[in-house]
């Protein structure tokens, strides 16, 4: 087995979370579909910090992380917000900028 | 001359700063504001009178002065000073304008005594009288342009003067867009020929000008003396211009008999005076504004046969008279001095005949209709006699001074240009018919106002004279038509005077003997005038006008004039102006118009991308990553195609 | 591609091979269950998978952070917000917007074979493995340690003030403003008095069950109002029709037509 299965692996993962960002309507698995991506990439990044003998890739996925917690942390808070006053947690409901 | 010469600007000034007075001071003038303006007038005419003394006094060949007041523009190859050139011939008009003028405006104080707006009256005068004198006096074709536009917008000013608050206001108005708009196509004219004199000479000064006329090229010569022609047609109202003098009388009579019968019409003749050596340089100029000349006199003579308003009779008969002066105007130097002395003498009895009418309408009760005067001669004895002066002027009874200046005319007319008798045939007959349709309509219009047996007024009226400050204007006047052209005319002391300027003429012989000139045209007067005393003063004068015959009528309407003119220019000049108006809005403006709803168009079809939904632009962002990645993979792929197939 | 350096043993094969599968299947779950509770469930075993992964790929440190972190803390916040946000919420599965199901497909099946194939076509340098890389000895948290506190303290102490914002950020966001002013006991209580001259009732109303003549799970609970509270009977029992109507609340609280004193306190079967 190469150690370039784990990278397709993560590809495809990446594939399937974009996708479901495309396809599905509620906010709440959107935003899955956003940590499945994110955690594609952090898988990416391991293999390679592997393959290369340097630390630096989980370092990376390390701060990855970190990020994607805050990020998480906002976004949620933002998806409450909005369905507190619009009682809908569908996405496409924020249509308002529709030119 | 030079100490007097620094008065000279003050000719212009006085006048000037009277309008200026009366106009910015505004009601707060109204009480003595035509005394102001009385005194501007009659202030500039002492000035006058101060330089022609003095010119008279100084020696033939000194007398033509050029007083440069200063530099006015210089612009590119054309510089032009601001400058008074005094000569004979400009101190004559000075002359008429001023002591005419100052005449005219005492004999408005009384006039337009129960106008409200009589200071503004006599502004606008002061107004006239200053550009007037510009015109006159200026020492360039571009300063005499200033005058002339000035005398045009005075006259349309005073033209329109009742242009408020009467049944006529509106007409009034019209009659004086009318004048404009029909003087404006004359400058043209004007315009033209002081670009051509640019053009070829340089300069459009009269010194520099005039003394190279002579080196002009037949051509060039012939342009400017035509472009020249046709702005003193507009000017002075000669065929093909002429149709707005009739509808000039809509305004007060003291303008009519200043601007309109005196004054600024002459300009157009002193113009051609002026440019006299431009004119000899080209033969055919001459013989066009000789013909002008003879048509406008055969015109107006047939017009005022049938007119039935005093003033438009009057109006018709300067056209007439004007013509004379063109048709002197043409013949070269043998006629310039004539027609100036013509100018100048019918400058006096027109405007008397004129302040009489104006007298008359007065005391009729502001009725302008002849069939409704009638033996006035008892009650207006004054005008009576003074209006009877102008009219043996006019006829050209010697001694009286129309029979000086028309004869010359006339007998110059008879001399043959360049060994042609054929001209001297044609020109001096109409000459002479002119003089005997002038003696029967000018004897038809005395007598049908002063004479007759039963007097045919409307209802209440009661004729006297008016105040002194209008008959004393009138008896000056009388004088003047009565016996200036005696005291100018015996000895050739006019013709004389303006050697300095017109040039010396040769005396050539008329086709036919001088006294069978002089008797012929004598015998015709005097019959027309016999013929129009039996018709109007022994036979009784309908009140309403009969049909009469197709002349009569075509006369009446000016012989269809403003037909021509609206036939002619008016309609096509409105079908370009729709036609333009139509290009531009449908045609332009709608090409135009495709280029935003372009943009709107296309606007709208990329609005269609703004769905507003995150996941539409989510797959947008999406499918561009997918691009890009293709794009580099295959980028990658063919460089290491072909780098590995080096 | 995987010559000296590193060796992938047989066991992570296996691991791999049975992993992998799961996982896709599990992401795919997440693209197609309905219910959003399912999906945060199928992202749960993703993440878990995915720190099994990263313990089997010499990063075990980044594993039990995994877990830790992305497993506990963030998924149980997903699923703490989907309780608030409905726990029920289902999608239709029917697409509104035009051609954006072929959209998604053709993007995700495009970016799975076009990055997949690149990864799978590259050409890698020799695999290193982290063994060897490591200052012998040293475990991965250490030297893990060593590198985030050495090379990238910088990155550490912005990455804290970000997680400080963040958690302000959200602070900022729920927090709701008080649109009536704050009542007090003293206002509640005054207000309550005031309203007596209409009618309402002085003291709070008798919670459901107050006047219950029985405590079994099949009798439901009687409400202020007297009327029977459908709700306390267990739903099982009520689809199964094994409600037992209660007794209509026949007691005479207070005689309605009785003068009493001062303003009468509601009567429990008048309309409220």
């Amino acid at each position: 087995m190469e150690i370039t299965n784990y990278v397709v692996l993560a590809a495809v993962l990446f594939a399937i979370g974009a996708t479901t960002v495309l396809l599905r309507r509620n906010a709440m698995v959107v935003f899955m579909g956003v940590e499945l991506m994110l955690n594609a990439t952090n898988l990416a990044f391991v293999t390679f910090a592997r393959l290369h003998g340097d630390l630096t890739g989980q370092v990376l996925a390390f701060f990855v992380m970190v990020v994607a917690a805050a990020e998480v942390v906002v976004g949620l808070a933002i998806i409450v917000t909005i369905f507190r006053t619009r009682r809908s947690a569908s996405v496409d409901d924020v249509n308002l900028l529709k030119g | 001359m030079n100490d007097v010469i620094g008065l000279a600007p003050w000719l212009i000034g006085f006048p000037l700063i009277g309008a200026a007075v009366l106009l910015l001071g505004g009601r707060a003038t109204d009480r003595w504001g035509h005394w102001l303006g009385v005194l501007a007038s009659g202030a500039a005419a002492v000035v006058g009178f101060i330089l022609l003394f003095r010119m008279i006094g100084t020696p033939a060949e000194e007398r033509a002065v050029d007083h440069i007041l200063g530099t006015w523009l210089s612009a590119g190859g054309l510089d032009v000073d601001l400058g008074l050139r005094l000569d004979p011939l400009s101190m004559t008009f000075v002359v008429l304008v001023t002591f005419v003028g100052t005449l005219i405006h005492v004999y408005s104080v009384a006039y337009m005594d129960h106008d409200v707006d009589r200071r503004r009256f006599f502004a606008y005068l002061n107004l006239f009288v200053a550009a007037m004198l510009t015109l006159v006096l200026a020492d360039s074709y571009l300063l005499l342009f200033v005058g002339w536009e000035g005398v045009g917008v005075a006259s349309y000013l005073l033209i329109g003067f009742w242009d408020t608050g009467r049944p006529t206001a509106r007409e009034n108005a019209v009659a004086a867009k009318k004048a404009f708009v029909m003087n404006r196509v004359g400058d043209m004219g004007l315009i033209a020929a002081m670009a051509i004199l640019f053009a070829t000479v340089g300069s459009v000064s009269f010194a520099d000008v005039l003394p190279a006329a002579g080196g002009l090229s037949e051509a060039t010569a012939t342009a400017v003396g035509l472009c020249l022609l046709l702005a003193a047609c507009g000017k002075s109202a000669q065929f093909p211009l002429q149709a707005w003098l009739g509808d000039a009388m809509a305004g007060p009579t003291p303008v009519s008999a200043l601007i309109h019968a005196a004054t600024m019409v002459t300009a157009g003749v002193y113009l051609m005076v002026r440019s006299g050596a431009i004119l000899e340089a080209a033969p055919t100029a001459q013989l066009v504004v000789v013909v002008v000349g003879a048509v406008t006199l055969l015109f107006g003579a047939v017009v005022g046969t049938a007119k039935d308003e005093i003033k438009k009779a009057l109006a018709a008969s300067t056209m007439s008279q004007i013509g004379y002066m063109m048709l002197a105007a043409g013949l070269g130097p043998a006629g310039y001095a004539f027609a100036i002395f013509h100018l100048l003498t019918h400058g006096f009895f027109k405007a008397g005949l004129f302040l009489g009418a104006g007298s008359v309408m007065h005391a009729m009760d502001d009725q302008t209709d002849m069939r409704r005067f009638g033996g006035l001669s008892r009650f207006l004895p004054i005008t009576w006699i003074t209006m009877g002066l102008g009219w043996l002027a006019i006829l050209g009874i010697p001694p009286f001074s129309g029979y000086w200046s028309k004869d010359g005319i006339i007998e110059a007319a008879f001399v043959p240009v360049d060994g042609q008798p054929w001209r001297a045939w044609v020109f001096g007959t109409v000459a002479v018919v002119g003089a005997a349709i002038t003696a029967f309509y000018m004897t038809r219009l005395f007598f049908m106002t002063f004479g007759g047996r039963r007097p045919r007024w409307t209802e209440n009226q009661h004729p006297h004279e008016g105040s002194p400050l209008m008959w004393w204007p009138l008896v000056f006047l009388g004088v003047g038509s009565a016996g200036l052209g005696a005291v100018l005319g015996i000895g050739g002391t006019f013709t004389t005077w303006l050697e300095p300027v017109v040039g010396h003429a040769e005396h050539h012989e008329p086709v036919l003997p001088v006294p069978v000139i002089i008797g012929a045209t004598l015998v015709l007067v005097l019959l027309g005038a016999a013929l129009a005393f039996r018709m109007y003063a022994v036979q009784l004068v309908p009140e309403e006008a009969p049909r009469g015959s197709f002349l009569t009528r075509a006369a009446r309407r000016d012989l269809y004039q403003d037909a021509a003119n609206e036939t002619l220019v008016v309609l096509p000049a409105h079908g370009i102006a729709r036609l333009v108006q139509v290009g531009d809005r449908d045609v332009v403006d709608r090409g135009w118009g495709v280029l935003p709803l372009a943009v709107s168009w296309f606007g709208a079809m990329v609005r269609k991308a703004q769905t507003g939904y995150v996941r539409s632009y989510a797959a947008g962002m999406a499918g561009g990553v997918l691009v890009v990645a293709l794009v580099a993979w295959l980028v990658v792929r063919l460089g290491a195609g072909l780098g590995g197939a080096q | 591609m995987t010559p000296a350096g590193l060796e992938i043993s047989g066991g992570e094969t296996v691991l791999f091979w049975v992993v992998a599968p799961l996982m896709v299947l599990a992401a795919l779950g997440l693209l197609f269950v309905r219910r959003a509770v399912h999906a945060a469930m199928c992202l749960v075993f993703v993440m878990v998978s995915m720190a099994i992964l990263y313990i089997a790929q010499e990063a075990p440190f980044l594993g039990v952070v995994q877990v830790v972190v992305y497993t506990g803390a963030v998924m149980m916040l997903f699923l703490f917000v989907l309780m608030l946000v409905g726990v029920d919420a289902s999608d239709s599965l029917t697409e509104t917007i035009r051609g954006q199901r072929w959209i998604g497909l053709l993007v995700g099946l495009g970016l799975a074979l076009v990055l997949g194939g690149v990864v799978g076509r590259a050409a890698f340098p020799p695999a290193a493995g982290l063994a060897g890389g490591d200052p012998a000895g040293v475990a991965n948290p250490q030297a893990l340690a060593r590198v985030l506190f050495g090379d990238y303290v910088l990155a550490m102490e912005v990455v804290g003030v970000l997680l400080v914002t963040a958690a302000v950020g959200a602070l900022v966001l729920t927090h709701r403003r008080r649109l009536t002013p704050k009542q007090n006991q003293r206002t509640v209580a005054e207000a309550r008095v005031k309203a007596l001259t209409e009618g309402v009732s002085l003291t709070p109303l008798p919670s459901p069950g107050v006047y219950a003549t029985s405590n079994a799970m099949d009798t439901p609970a009687l409400g202020p109002d007297g009327e029977q509270v459908p709700q306390s009977v267990s739903r099982v029992l009520r689809i199964r029709g094994q409600e037992r109507p209660a007794p209509h609340a026949g007691v005479a609280l207070v005689d309605a037509d009785a003068p009493t004193g001062g303003a009468a306190p509601r009567r429990a079967e008048e309309d409220l």
